[in-house]
This record gives C-alpha cells, structure tokens and sequence, in this order.
C-alpha cells in the first residue's frame, strides 16, 4: 500500500542498474540491503561490481540493521523539487551507519530543533509505488 | 618555482562583464576575456600560441579549449581542458608552466567563461547523482552540512559566517565590477532567508555571468611586454576526492596539502602572504582554507574575521574584490586577475598597501579539488 503522501517521491527513484538492482529490491521488500565483501569484511554503498576496500569482485548482499547516528545534518528552506514542498523545512542527515558506509536521507516529521549531530536514528522505508520503495531515516526507538 | 629551470609569470589579465549579460554567448565570454587579456598584455592572435580552459560549468561541452581557439583565430600548439571544476584554472597554470618548460608554446592564454545566468542555471539545482531521494539539492546544501560539521567541532558561530560575507562585500564595495557593491550589516545577514540551514542566502554565492582570462609565459618574453609581469612562485595541489559525506573529516579540505605544496615550490610560509584571494563559494569555505593554510589554529579562522584581520587594512585581507560571494559567482578565474591587479598595483581604493606576495585558493566540486597558488612583483 502506498501512502498517497510519498507517491510523489516515485520520480525520484533512480533507474536500477544491474549493481543497485538488489539495493533497490531490498527497500520494496521493506529492508536495508548493503553489499559486503566476505574477503575483507567491509560494507559498502552504493552499489558497485567490485569491493571498493580490497578491489575483490566478489561481493554479496546482506540485509542489514542500518541503526546508526547523525554525524551532520541541513534544514532545507528552498523548494527545489515538488516532492519535498509539502515538508518545507525538512531536516536532511549525513548517517553514519553502526555497519561502516554513510548515508544521506531526510528525516521527516521531526522538529529540525529536536535534530542533534550524536542523535540516534534507524531507517524508515516507506513505499512510493507499486514496486518501490524510499529509504528515509527516523528517531531510534 | 623550485623544479623548473626557468621562472614564469602572468603577463596579461582580462574580463568581460559579470552578473547578468543576456547576449553574449559562453564562448563570447572566453574570447572576449582572452582577447582583453591579450590587450592588456600587448600581446596578439599572432603571438598567442597556447589555449587552456575550464569547461563552462552550466552544460561542460567537450572539446572546449580547440572550440575557443578557433574562435579566436588561433591554430595553437597547445590546447587542452582540465576538469577539476573550480580548482581548474590553478591547475591550468601549472600545465601551462609545464608546457613553456617543455618549449611546447611561447604564450598560453587560460580562460574561463560561462552564461547561467542568462542561459541554463538547471545545473546549480540538481540533485547529486542518485541522490534525489534524500532531498540533496545544488551545492548549497551539501556545503551547509560541512558548515554543520564545522560549527559542531569548532564552535564556529552564525556571527563569524556573517562577518565573512560582510568582509567580502566591504570589498566589493571599492570594486566597480562587483555584481553586488552595497555594504551589508548583520541585521541584513540576520534577515535574509534560510536556504539549507545554517545558511541564509547571505552565506551563499549568487549564479553569475561573465569570463576571465590571463596569459602565462617565461620570464624573459614577459620583460618584452606592456605590464610589470607577475611572477608565478609555487603552486600546489590537494585533492580529497571521496564525496563530501563519505570523507572521513566533513570540516576539512585539500587546502593543507595544497597549501603545503605551494609554500613549499616558493620557498615561503604563510608569515609572507600580504592578501589572499581565496575560493569563497561559501561563507564556511575561506575559514577552513585559512586554517588549513596555517594563518591561523584550526577552528579560528572565524575569529580572523571578526577580528577584522581580514579587512583591507588588517593582517591579512581576503578577497579584495569581493570572490565569489560579492564580485561575481564563478568558479575562480577572477581570483587570480584579481591578485594580478593587486601586485600590479592597480587596486584603485582597495589597493592593498605594499601588496608584493599573494596568495590565490581555488576548489570545486564540494571540496572536491584544491589548487593554491603563490605570486610575486617579483
């Protein structure tokens, strides 16, 4: 079921690739995937053929947990795309993921004063069409 | 420069109007600056036998610099475009240098020149990459959270990123071909609109058109010619590359490593800079260069400008024509006719007194790249 509030972010998902196909698979079925590499133990994002640590092409996907913390954050003002005007201000937060990569995503229906670099957020994936779905990030608990 | 055998200088400066020019076109802009700068050195299409360029940001054709030759009339023996978007035109000094050193080419004309404003600006609001989703719009986003980051670590305050555009735009104020040359107060910082807190729009280049233009030649052929030349002393590189939230250290650039590269090919430090002109794209980014250049601690380069150290006057002024944020938003050529100007002596009222070593900083992407370069009266 989509929410009709977050059918306007359909636009906004990227073609997949061959790579990012299981990424983007992963959040329809309700679940951070992230590549690992079994040679060096490293996480990454986004998606490539190879393992941008240790150079091995063999690297698989693994539903993570995705918890981790605001390392900074933005409270955009300006209306650059009609997806996001309706949350003017919304809060957008560099994540540093417990498992290694850092991520970029908004975290909606907060007040932008309640966001602090330290604060403790997981993901929040919400469907925007019928065989999508956005990777946003909410407050931990 | 330590390494090359012979010394090399700027011998021609040139511009055509910045801000909003409907009608001339991206390669009016880099012919009409190359051509300026031609004038100004007393140098013709005849003598001219290299063309470098930056690909103008707003639609990056290919075959850019081969594309503004022709225009100019010119069959070169060098030509070639860099993309190191904003650090470029440093760079392309050094591939000048490198080509003179090489007897490749006799005088080598770099230029920059570019019409968003007029033309297309689409490229100043996209998203970055795939990156739609997460609400990442243009760069003044991605430059606030390393602003964020900045704060966070250092205490850097709102007041101390006001005193920046204020120092810049009192600059800008003695310069006629400032697009904005109306002193601003932080009252007028304080009231103008949030666009990715924590910047307002005071923290923010605007989108400028216009072209700027300089020719690089050995010492010897710049004796013959019409202006005192300027010498080219050191220049270094720094590139961290990685894609600014992934970087380990967010507040940080390529300015150290860069900046070490350039003190270190001119034999100077930074107790020998008189004025700098630094890439000012964004109120945080001349504080963390001159931190990382060494003028001052880490995480005090706010207090250089509230201070007023920075001011034409001071320690050490920055950006006497305004930079990015007052003079003309684009990505650094006009930094570097600006410190031309200066050594040169031809500052007008913001002629910086006994101006004989510059600095000049340039980066692009979202501190992405950097180039520093050092010069001289000689």
């Amino acid at each position: 079921m989509v929410d009709s509030a977050f059918a306007p972010f359909a636009e906004l998902v990227p073609e997949a690739s061959e790579e990012t196909a299981p990424f983007w698979d992963g959040l329809a079925a309700g679940e951070l995937r992230l590549q690992h590499c079994p040679a060096c133990g490293s996480y990454q994002h986004p998606a490539e053929s190879f393992c941008y640590a240790c150079g091995s092409t063999d690297v698989a996907w693994e539903a993570v947990h995705g918890h981790g913390a605001v390392y900074s954050f933005i409270v955009v003002h300006q209306p650059y795309h009609a997806a996001f005007r309706d949350r003017l201000p919304y809060v957008v937060a560099t994540v540093q993921l417990d498992e290694g990569p850092r991520m970029l995503g908004p975290i909606f229906d907060i007040d932008p004063a309640a966001v602090a670099i330290g604060m403790r957020v997981q993901p929040r994936i919400e469907p925007v069409s019928a065989d999508r779905a956005a990777l946003f990030f909410a407050p931990e608990g | 420069m330590k390494g090359f055998s012979h010394r090399y200088c700027i011998v021609g400066v040139g511009q055509t109007p910045y801000g909003k020019v409907p009608g001339m076109s991206q390669l009016a802009h880099n012919v009409l600056a190359i051509r300026a700068a031609m004038a100004d050195a007393g140098l013709t299409t005849n003598e001219v036998d290299g063309v470098l360029t930056k690909a103008p940001t707003s639609t990056f054709p290919m075959l850019w610099a081969p594309k503004v030759a022709e225009a100019l009339r010119i069959t070169p023996r060098v030509t070639g475009t860099l993309d190191q978007a904003g650090a470029s035109n440093i760079g392309l000094i050094q591939y000048a240098i490198s080509c003179l050193e090489l007897g490749q080419a006799n005088y080598i004309a770099i230029s920059y020149g570019d019409n968003p404003r007029s033309g297309t600006r689409s490229t100043y609001a996209r998203p970055r990459g795939d990156d739609a989703l997460a609400g990442v719009f243009g760069a003044p986003s991605s430059y606030a959270m390393v602003a964020r980051r900045h704060m966070y670590e250092y205490g850097t305050t709102h007041e101390q990123l006001a005193n920046v555009a204020m120092t810049h735009r009192y600059h800008a104020s003695m310069n006629p071909n400032a697009v904005f040359q109306d002193p601003i107060t932080m009252d007028d910082y304080e009231h103008s609109r949030f666009v990715a807190e924590p910047f307002r729009l005071l923290d923010c280049c605007p989108v400028s058109d216009g072209g700027a233009a300089y020719i690089v030649t050995t010492e010897e052929r710049a004796k013959d010619l019409a202006k005192a030349p300027v010498y080219v002393e050191g220049i270094g590189q720094g590139h961290p590359a990685w894609d600014f939230f992934r970087r380990d250290q967010l507040a940080t650039s390529g300015a150290k490593v860069s900046g070490e590269g350039a003190f270190r090919t001119a034999g100077l430090g930074p107790e020998d800079i008189d004025f700098c002109e630094i890439y000012d794209c964004f109120t945080i980014v001349p504080l963390i260069t001159l931190e990382e250049y060494g003028f001052c601690a880490k995480g005090e380069g706010g207090s250089l400008y509230e201070d007023g150290q920075t001011r034409l006057g001071g320690r050490l002024p920055v950006n006497t024509s305004g930079g990015l944020l007052s003079e003309t938003g684009m990505p650094g050529t006009q930094l570097v006719v600006e410190a031309v100007r200066q050594l040169r002596g031809e500052g007008g009222p913001r002629q910086v007194a006994g101006a004989e070593v510059g600095l000049v900083s340039q980066q692009g992407g979202i501190m992405t790249t950097h180039s520093t370069m050092i010069v001289t009266k000689g």
